[in-house]
């Protein structure tokens, strides 16, 4: 594990930056959404259906000079759970972990019920997530439960 | 509770229910009160509820508040397109509290936190209605003499019920044991009996009526209706199992009432209003000094 990364760290690799490895190849330009990266002045790598022994076609993104705060990283867990998140300084691995759902989620996600008022008003959504496992996101103003079958990314 | 919104019945605390029907009993000995004088309680009604805006327009005329408002939103600024969130803003602007109703789920949660005064959620679709689950302990109270430990059926339409939902959450509080009649195809969600699970209480399901008639110390009916039936001849076949007559009374507990959040259409029998079980008009009557201790308790003068 360790020197497939390294490898693929060589191939382009990154000063100082974050990497975002072993994202679904399904969810990668969905993360690319989420993490705001098209707005981005800085320089983005993107690795789009590579292979990957454990999860068949993966993708993966360096972004340069960006370091996201454990919040914003941990939104991508929504789409992306086995998502890793290895931090770069000077050419060296600083730190890497594994995204993690977090307990409550703002924007990004739609409430699955139509008649909740987040879908008729310029409304950010709120969710507390009630299981993490079996991904359930409860709506903080309908109260009612997305489920993970059910997660739309606005 | 002072300048608190209600939003959720779970929004207040075992302690806080029990203050607040404490007080309703007191209003409902002395009705007429000038304490709200100072006052002017909004009452938007992005839906016409005839029932529940007289029932909160009596509370706070009879306590001395001045009430401002709207019954209906089509004659109102908000059918001129305007948000929610501005219509809230500028009522906050001209009154001490606002409750409102509203069609969409999640309504109220969101006004409360734009507003500059407390919110009281007079029904946010199908989602919460918080003062109904009050005034339906407070009758149940009433009726029993106490709330812990009774035997509570709810029959009829367990699944889309709102009202059945809050109150068996409420009723988690006081180790209350369940028994829900219902078509199997209504029955309450898994996740309001994870909720009586959670707190170590039983439930029991039936689906049909007679079966709780001797064991229940409330009967608390639903209205079943034919829209909620994914299948018509579903519907024809249950339509008139849940239906509650006069002569199924006979070997009821002495104390047990019937409940019903009313308007009923023919789950309650007419025979069954001359029986000392019928309480539903009563219970709705209780609403006026349940809502009156809202009042008085958010705008901190009692
Ligand atoms: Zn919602």
């Amino acid at each position: 594990m360790e020197s497939n990364i390294r490898k693929e760290l060589v191939v382009s690799a990154i000063e100082n930056g974050t990497v975002i490895d072993h994202i679904p190849a399904k969810s990668l330009f969905p993360v690319v959404r989420m993490l705001n990266l098209e707005q981005t002045e800085g320089q983005v790598t993107i690795g789009f259906n590579l292979d990957s022994k454990k999860y068949g076609k993966k993708g993966i993104i360096k972004a340069s000079n960006q370091f996201f705060k454990n919040r914003d990283a941990n939104k991508i867990a929504l789409i992306a759970p086995t998502a890793t998140l290895i931090t770069i300084r000077n050419y060296e691995v600083v730190s890497k972990q594994q995204v993690e759902i977090p307990d409550t989620i703002e924007q990004f996600v739609k409430c699955v019920n139509p008649n909740c008022i987040t879908n008729h008003q310029q409304i950010t959504t709120k969710f507390s997530v009630i299981d993490k496992d079996d991904l359930k996101l409860q709506c903080h103003y309908c109260e009612k439960i997305t489920g993970k079958n059910n997660i739309e990314i606005l | 509770m002072k300048n608190r919104s209600l939003v959720s019945i779970t929004d207040y605390s075992k302690e806080e229910y029990l203050k607040i029907l404490d007080l309703a009993e007191e209003f409902e000995k002395n009705p007429k009160q000038s304490i709200l004088e100072k006052f002017v309680v909004a009452t938007l009604f992005f839906e016409p509820s005839t029932r529940t805006r007289l029932s909160f327009e009596s509370a706070a005329s009879q306590l001395g508040a001045k009430v401002i408002g709207f019954s209906d939103a089509s004659n109102s600024s908000v059918s001129k397109g305007e948000t929610l969130k501005d219509t809230i803003l500028t009522v906050s602007n001209y009154s001490d509290i606002i409750v409102m109703r509203h069609p969409r789920e999640g309504s109220a949660r969101f006004a409360s936190e734009v507003s500059k005064v407390p919110v009281i959620n007079a029904g946010d679709g199908g989602n919460q209605h918080p003062t109904q689950c009050l005034l339906d302990l407070y009758s149940i109270r009433k009726t029993q003499g106490k709330l812990d430990n009774l035997n509570v059926a709810f029959v009829g339409d367990l699944k889309y019920g709102r009202t059945v939902h809050s109150l068996v959450m409420a009723l988690c509080n006081f180790n209350t044991t369940f028994h829900l009649v219902s078509p199997i195809e209504l029955k309450l969600p898994s996740y309001v009996k994870m909720h009586i699970k959670n707190n170590n209480l039983n439930y029991f399901q039936y689906t049909d009526l007679n079966d709780v008639m001797e064991t229940a110390d409330i009967i608390y009916m639903t209205r079943i209706q034919r829209e909620r039936f994914s299948d018509p001849i579903e519907y024809e076949k249950v339509k008139n199992a849940y239906i509650l007559s006069a002569s199924m009374l006979d070997n009821c507990k002495p104390n047990m009432r019937i409940l019903h959040p009313l308007p009923r259409v023919n789950e309650i029998t007419e025979d069954v209003d001359a029986t000392a079980q019928a309480y539903y008009f009563t219970q709705a009557l209780n609403g006026v000094f349940v809502r009156q201790a809202l009042l008085a308790t958010i705008l901190g003068v009692k």
